[in-house]
């Protein structure tokens, strides 16, 4: 601890951070523009000066820059002083000479850095009255907006992209005032997290592409704090809505969890809630109909003699889930995940309950000092717990720093003193990943063999755990490297998931972190989920879509209430078109049309993410509320609703008592023990401060009185809100709500992202009153611990002449069944293809303008072939839950080479 | 009983006197160009619509009766895609023209807006667009800015160097 005088008074305050971050900490009010807590100080900007003076008898002082001087013990620091203010106006001044007169037109606009620094240096007139320098912008994909006349050169953007973010192509061209930043031509942007320059880039630059098509102002977006439901990672967002659509996706900090940022899936996946596939109207085989004539219809086949089963869904709520298997009772309710996915799901639900190693969250993951990645893509199935694992690079190299007196925050000098040095990052993988710049070492197995490697890893760090037999010389060698490296790490990860499809996979990867605990090393355990709740609804139910089928051939239900998910998404097309030949009536809960939907006899319109409140399960096995955004035209509601809509006709007594979202999850909680901590992850509806709710809209919002004007010229009451502590309104609480109901980042002369300083307990830490969010698996540590090694291990994959092996292939943009409804991401997604290597091509008498069968199930499907260098022999790529290509699901094992009919 | 009196003369004169009555509405009344009264969009010198949808006019109303959306030609010129004012809201304090960066939204002299039916207050963008620049013949806000739209590419604006040419080593 350190004592400081700031502007004469004294202040509590760590030593050795900078002089910036703490005076921020503290609530004062310093612009900065290079500066970022994600990044570090370079000192660029030179905006953030402060006087700093020798003595308490030091009368001059002399100018520093706030955040390259660390604090110590006794400093004494003017930041009000009428030199550093005047120096501080004439930076910005400076900055603004070529600025374009741009802000009515900005999409920076009203949330802009530059706007609220500019007000707070007080440089309030623009003398400047010669010819201002000009750029022009680049194509930089269907993402992000490119302007760079608004630039003022504080290298946030390349900082971000390149050092943060690994992505080769942005850079800075040019000198002096004409230093431009962005690609080498124009193009797309290759980062998968280009989106974050948006909120990095301080000023207009880098806007968001999506949000300028329907283009708002932040201070008329209605918010609500919300979680991403395109992956397991449960990234924090804030999404805005404004005349009914929703317009952008902004990040919203969680220490624990994402951080500052956010993947482009996450960012710009939301379209597929102004959809023109939504469906918007009850209906009964195909025909519009009203509310209660669908309820009492789908009852009516409910108290059918023959019963029915409830499939729930990995991306809906565990309210919504719970609620239909009470409906249709614990033993006919099935949780939704496909046979594989199931299978793999509850492995690593298994894995992660037993321990001993706990489940890393993203911050424990950034924190790693060494990591092993088997089998899966991260980058592809979990972006953002990529971007993390991405600066575990950097910690062995850190390691040193403090020998060479270099402060952690000092960005210029860390990089300079790390140069290329890396900690230890293995990965294996079937194919090349977007992470193998910062790997130690790669290897491209088939997944058999990744599991092999796993299993020899864990064996060569504890003895007792089973070794692979007939292990090649490499791959033992590899392994005993590796092992190697893990057992001396301080803080070793083991990242896996369900994305290689493999389950021996998941267990060589249990067995490499138990190995590591029982060597007495912390070891953590990562393990991917495939969607947003799929942990979630494998804490509430075992049983998966194969039961489920199966329960339908023995017992011949009258009817299947299936809950937001597409069946043939799931499973084989023929299984799912047996269970509709099978069952008569199949009603469906959903937001968006699909094939299962298509089929259906009965379909309820449901609100998506952002039209209902609930709670979902993360990989970390961390459970988050989110809330409802904006109230969706009638007769659209929530799942749950519905669901409790059609209990309160069967007459059932528990649903009596549902008048809100919290009683569903306290019944959730009283059935469900281990989900019970779900009631902390959120705030009850009755919460108040000063006996007010939360407004979702700003004090700002405008257009009140117009914006429905046309259709009646009186105003309707605001909509209300049962649910949640939060209005639909502008009226209420406007100061600092506890963490999780942040809806929006703001603080009086902070308009921008920025004003996130003020809602965290010091800069960078976590939010005031701890993050949102509660953790459900905390396996018991150490020879307690349940469980044991596993210990079928696969045989090695052999090649066979003619034949390829099915592996999975995941995409960023394609893979997720949502957010490629957004027209960016459907531009950027791959078609169907089948990915071979050109040696095996060649052998097979392929090129790449060749056609193939590849069997799915009982049918098969015809591939146009593309070539990759980084697939193992033997192996073909098959990509992941592209649109048009659901049979990939039913895909698995190997299959003979045949030429399809050549278009 | 004098000032009875005089009262009385005082009243008789104003007979002669010029008389304030206005015969409104056979003789309307001249207001001056200040005046707070109904509010228009204006157009630029151009004859193209000033109005950029900026939304500081409608976040500074105070009752919040504008509200609009904004959209984009082809070229990358903003415009509102619908604007309308709510009259049955608003209080005319000219707080909107103020925060206007554009001159497009004026108050004008124009006070005769009296309906039986308040829908007909809702104004939409055709209802508020004139032919002319209004009070402020000679802005241009698009001439001034830095952004490219149709026929004024980068650095086409006043006052702007051509764009820089990234590649070049020159000082
Ligand atoms: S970057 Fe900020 S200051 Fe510059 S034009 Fe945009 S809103 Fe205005
Ligand atoms: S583009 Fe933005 S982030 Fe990059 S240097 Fe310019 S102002 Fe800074
Ligand atoms: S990493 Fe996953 S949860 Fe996070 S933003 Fe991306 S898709 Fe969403
Ligand atoms: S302030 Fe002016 S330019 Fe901006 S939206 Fe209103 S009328 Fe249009
Ligand atoms: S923030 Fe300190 S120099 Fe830029």
């Amino acid at each position: 601890m350190a004592t400081i005088e700031i502007d004469g008074k004294e202040y509590e305050v760590e030593a050795g951070k900078n002089l910036l971050h703490v005076a921020l900490s503290l609530g004062l009010n310093l612009p900065y523009f290079c500066w970022h807590p994600a990044l570090g100080s370079v000192g660029a900007c030179r905006q953030c000066a402060v006087k700093q003076y020798k003595d308490k008898d030091d009368q001059h002082g002399r100018l520093v820059m706030a955040c390259m001087t660390p604090v110590s013990d006794g400093m004494r620091i003017t930041v009000e002083d009428p030199e550093s203010k005047t120096f501080r106006a004439t930076v910005i001044e400076s900055l603004m000479t070529n600025h374009p007169h741009d802000c009515p037109i900005c999409d920076e606009g009203g949330e802009c850095h530059l706007q609220d620094m500019t007000v707070m240096s007080g440089h309030n007139y623009r003398d400047y009255r010669f010819k201002k320098r000009t750029f022009n912008n680049q194509y930089l994909g269907p993402h992000i907006n490119h302007e760079m006349n608004r630039c003022i050169t504080c290298y946030r953007c390349v900082r971000f992209y390149r050092d943060y973010a690994g992505g080769r192509d942005l850079d800075e061209y040019a000198s002096k005032n004409h230093v431009y930043f962005g690609r080498f031509e124009d193009g797309v942007l290759e980062s998968e997290f280009s989106g974050n320059l948006v909120e990095v880039c301080p000023t207009g630059v880098f806007t968001d592409k999506e949000l300028k098509k329907h283009y708002t102002r932040k201070w008329d977006l209605q918010t609500a704090p919300s979680i991403c439901v395109h992956c397991g990672v449960g990234c924090n967002i804030i999404p805005g809505e404004r005349y009914g659509q929703l317009r952008r996706i902004l990040n919203r900090y969680n220490s624990e969890v994402n951080g500052y940022f956010l993947c482009d899936r996450g960012r710009f996946g939301y379209e597929f809630v102004n959809s023109s596939e939504r469906i918007r109207e009850p209906k009964l085989s195909s025909d519009v109909a009203s509310k209660s004539d669908a309820i009492s219809q789908i009852v009516g086949w409910l108290k059918d003699g023959k019963g029915a089963i409830g499939i729930g869904s990995p991306r809906a709520s565990l309210e919504s889930n719970f609620a239909l298997r009470e409906l249709v009772g614990k033993d006919r309710f099935f949780n939704g995940l496909g046979v594989k996915e199931n299978r793999l799901a509850s492995l690593a639900l298994k894995i992660l309950r037993e321990g001993p190693a706990r489940s890393a969250s993203l911050n424990d993951a950034e924190k790693a000092d060494a990591v092993l990645v088997l089998g899966e893509d991260v980058t592809q199935t979990a972006p953002m717990l990529a971007l993390k694992l991405r600066q575990s690079v950097r910690n062995v190299p850190m390691e040193s720093l403090s020998q060479a007196n270099i402060p952690q925050w000092h960005d210029g000098a860390v990089r300079e003193f790390a140069q290329d040095s890396k900690g230890p990052f293995f990965i294996a993988s079937v194919k090349a990943t977007r992470l193998d710049d910062i790997a130690t070492e790669t290897y491209r197995l088939a997944p058999s063999d990744i599991a092999r490697l796993g299993f020899a890893v864990a064996h060569h760090i504890d003895e007792s755990a089973p070794a692979p037999s007939g292990l090649d010389q490499e791959t033992e060698e590899a392994a005993k490297r590796i092992a190697e490296v893990l057992k001396n790490a301080k803080k070793p990860l083991v990242v896996s998931g369900t994305g290689s499809g493999e389950s021996a996979v998941l267990e060589a990867a249990a067995n490499v972190s138990r190995a590591l605990c029982s060597s007495g090393v912390q070891a953590g355990i990562s393990l991917n989920f495939p969607e947003c709740n799929s942990l979630g609804v494998s804490m509430l139910e075992e049983k998966g879509l194969e039961e489920a089928l199966e329960y339908v051939n023995a017992n011949h239900p009258a009817t299947v209430i299936v809950l937001e998910i597409d069946l043939y998404r799931r499973g084989a097309l023929e299984e799912i078109d047996r269970l509709f030949e099978e069952v008569s009536q199949i009603s469906c809960i959903d937001h968006l049309e699909n094939r299962t939907t298509a089929n259906a006899s009965a379909i309820l319109p449901c609100g998506t993410f952002a039209e209902s409140d609930g709670t979902m399960v993360n990989s970390e096995g961390r459970v988050q509320a989110f809330y409802q955004v904006f109230v969706p035209p009638d007769p659209i509601q929530e799942s749950w609703r519905w669901i409790r809509d059609l209990l309160l006709e069967t007459g059932n007594a528990k649903a009596k008592s549902w008048n809100d979202l919290d009683d569903v999850l306290e019944s959730l909680a009283s059935e469900i023990p281990d989900l019970a901590p779900a009631l902390d992850a959120v705030v009850s509806a009755d919460f108040r401060i000063a006996g007010q709710k939360i407004p979702r809209q700003p004090h700002r919002y405008s257009g009140r009185t117009a914006m429905r004007a046309n259709i009646d010229i009186h105003e309707p009451k605001p909509p209300q809100d049962p649910d949640s502590p939060l209005a639909f309104s502008m009226e209420g609480f406007h100061g600092k709500p506890p963490s999780g109901l942040a809806s929006r980042f703001w603080a009086p002369g902070w308009n921008s992202v920025q004003s996130l300083n003020k809602f965290q307990e010091e800069v960078g830490g976590p939010m005031r009153g701890g993050d949102p969010g509660k953790r459900l698996l905390e396996p018991i540590p150490g020879e307690a611990s349940p469980g044991q090694y596993y210990s079928s291990i696969p045989a090695a994959f052999s090649p066979e002449e003619g034949h390829l092996l099915i592996a999975h292939v995941h995409h960023i943009f394609g893979s997720d069944e949502l957010s490629v409804h957004s027209p960016g991401i459907d531009e950027l997604r791959p078609r169907p293809y089948v990915a071979i290597h050109p040696e095996d091509a060649k052998q097979c008498g392929l090129d790449e303008e060749s056609e193939i069968d590849v069997p799915a199930g009982e049918n098969s499907v015809t591939l146009k072939v593309t070539f990759e260098n980084s697939l193992p022999r033997g192996v073909a790529g098959i990509p992941m839950g592209l649109p048009e290509f659901p049979e990939a699901v039913a895909m698995s094992g190997s299959f003979k080479v045949q030429q399809g009919v050549k278009q | 009983m004098l000032s009875l009196l005089r009262t009385m003369w005082i009243i008789f004169l104003h007979m002669f006197h010029k008389r304030e009555t206005q015969e409104y509405p056979d003789v309307l009344p001249q207001q001056p160009p200040r005046w707070r009264g109904r509010i228009i969009l204006s157009r630029d010198p151009d004859g193209e619509e000033r109005c950029v949808a900026c939304n500081l006019c409608s976040v500074v109303c105070p009752v919040a009766c504008i509200a609009l959306q904004a959209t984009e030609d082809g070229h990358g010129r903003r415009y509102p895609e619908f604007f309308r004012i709510n009259f049955s809201r608003c209080i005319f304090c000219g707080l909107c023209e103020e925060a206007c960066p554009t001159y497009a939204i004026q108050l004008t002299p124009d006070f005769e807006m009296g309906e039986y039916n308040r829908k007909n207050l809702v104004y939409e963008k055709e209802d508020l667009l004139i032919s002319g620049p209004g009070k402020y013949p000679d802005y241009n806000f698009y001439r001034v800015a830095g952004l490219a739209i149709g026929g004024k590419g980068k650095g086409e604006a006043d006052c702007e160097e051509p764009p820089v040419n990234t590649r070049s080593l020159m000082p």
